[in-house]
């Protein structure tokens, strides 16, 4: 029910940690539904220098979350918030028609980490 | 690579005595059961040898068995079937929270179309309470459905108390025995049972078929009309090799249930055992000892979720399944997890091992070394761990 590209992400899953004194966190999902992809990013100069993840989730939402931070490393944040849940799944080579909704979340912590940084920085 | 079937509780594999015999009846004997010559005489009489089969496994006489499709069918015909014939005397049902979904669904379905429904709650061990069941009996109750062990966490209930408060009352008594037939002695005598719901791939048989018991005198009405087969109880030609397969699977697990049984509670205690003193921060669903099915083991490991563990497992040859949400392709876990009192979280982090008859002692090393690491992978990943810790 996967595609390939799925389980390569899901087995050896790419940036797996969290990044210490991480200045962009973003977290989505909850432990109800089943999801959740914590997002940690190091941006230097308006760029995503370095991005882990930590999900506890299905292997959709693993994959998604591994897949994201290829997606998203050196990327300017513009570029990054360009990118959304849909291409991830995208480049994923598609996800089941259930997973759709339920466990491609990753974009949005990205997201949310993007955001959580912009809002820090407007407050000093 | 190796492969470990650890899913007995979703089909078992079928027996080769039982696919050997069904083949005659593909190829050979190939005749309509109802028809007056030769070939239908044939296979009606090996299909009579089967009702037997499966009547004698159960302590039923062979025209107290129907055959349907499967058990989901034979939940259907019971429910369906015992609502609208009682219908007259009353509209209320009781049931309980862990049923398999072709009981609650069915149940559901009656009350939106016009019955009353109580669902009872069950304990943490996935058991339902006598007295719960008592305080909930109306006047117009017209059907108890429980059933008698659990598909998920192998709890067995106390349907002989159950059957003989329901016969007191005059309330018909349905029990599912879909996954305790051929693991459990069953007989419907000593459990005052009217109707009662088996299945053959669950036993080593094909798939396809199944059997409701309907005890004499009891009446409902059918769900399927034509040719008035199976006492007009379930019309359509008879699935004669399939019921034929399912007879001899019946035969074969009468003959083999007590040996087999101690054999499958050595493993599933070793495996139980094993996992807990190998793993942190699990648990294990369902009661323990007597009150579990012989074959089932369900634990939660927390802070991982089901799914991932079943991939992880498969990538191993290791088949398993999950009350995960994910699994299940509904955004809740299991049902019968969140009845017993576990939280979301708990519940997607749960993962079933059903062993059964070809399952070895190798098999349980095996997934005894590799599941701890498959956990320690997934969460080093998971972000709930180190919270935790």
């Amino acid at each position: 029910m996967y595609s390939e590209k799925v389980i390569d992400h899901f087995t050896n899953p790419r940036n797996v940690g969290e990044i210490e004194n991480a200045n962009g966190i973003g977290q989505v999902g909850n432990a109800k539904c089943g999801d959740i992809m914590r997002i940690t990013l190091d941006i230097e100069d308006n760029i995503i220098k370095d991005v882990k993840f930590k999900t506890f989730g299905c292997g959709a939402a693993v994959a998604t979350s591994s897949m994201v931070t290829e997606m998203v490393k050196g990327k300017t944040l513009e570029e990054a918030m360009e990118i959304s849940n849909a291409t991830v799944a995208e480049a994923l080579g598609g996800l089941p028609q259930t997973k759709m909704h339920c466990s491609n979340l990753a974009a949005d912590a990205v997201h949310a980490a993007i955001k959580d940084y912009l809002d820090k920085k407007t407050k000093v | 690579m190796r492969r470990i079937y650890l899913d007995h509780s979703a089909t078992t594999p079928v027996d080769p005595q039982v696919a050997e015999l069904m083949m005659t009846y593909f190829l050979e004997y190939y005749g309509n059961p109802s028809s007056v010559h030769f070939f239908g005489r044939q296979v009606r009489k090996a299909l009579e040898e089967a009702r037997s089969q499966v009547a004698s496994l159960i302590n039923a006489n062979p025209a107290e068995i129907t055959f349907t499709s499967g058990g989901t069918e034979a939940d259907n015909l019971a429910i369906q079937g015992a609502a609208r014939a009682r219908s007259k005397k009353g509209k209320h049902l009781i049931t309980t929270a862990i049923e398999h979904h072709a009981v609650l669904d069915t149940m559901e379905f009656l009350a939106k179309n016009g019955y009353e429904l109580t669902i009872l709650p069950v304990d943490e061990e996935g058991i339902i309470s006598v007295e719960e069941l008592k305080k909930a009996i109306r006047p117009d109750t017209i059907l108890i459905s429980v059933m008698h062990a659990n598909n998920e966490v192998g709890s067995i209930q106390p349907v002989e108390e159950i059957g003989k408060i329901a016969r007191e009352k005059d309330i018909l008594f349905h029990v599912d025995a879909v996954q305790s037939l051929g693991k459990l002695p069953i007989d419907v005598k000593a459990m005052n049972v009217d109707l009662l719901t088996v299945s053959s791939h669950k036993i080593y048989g094909p798939k396809g078929v199944g059997a409701l018991y309907v005890r004499k005198g009891v009446k409902i009405s059918p769900l399927v009309f034509g040719g008035s087969q199976e006492r007009k109880l379930r019309s359509g030609t008879e699935n004669a090799p399939g019921i034929i397969g399912f007879g001899k699977a019946c035969e074969l697990a009468g003959q083999r249930m007590e040996e087999e049984n101690k054999e499958l509670v050595r493993l599933r205690d070793k495996l139980m055992d094993g996992i807990i003193s190998r793993i942190d921060k699990v648990k294990i669903n369902g009661p323990l000892g007597d009150k579990r099915l012989p074959n089932n083991v369900n634990v939660s490991i927390n802070f991982v979720e089901g799914e991932s563990l079943l991939l992880s497992l498969d990538m191993l040859g290791i088949a398993a399944s999950s009350g995960s949400a994910c699994t299940s392709g509904s955004l809740d876990p299991s049902h019968v997890l969140l009845a017993m009192g576990l939280s979301h979280e708990v519940a997607h982090g749960s993962l079933r091992l059903s062993l059964g008859r070809h399952n070895t002692e190798e098999d349980i090393d095996y997934v005894l070394q590799e599941l701890p690491k498959i956990v320690d992978r997934l969460r080093e990943m998971s972000p709930l761990y180190h919270k935790a810790n």
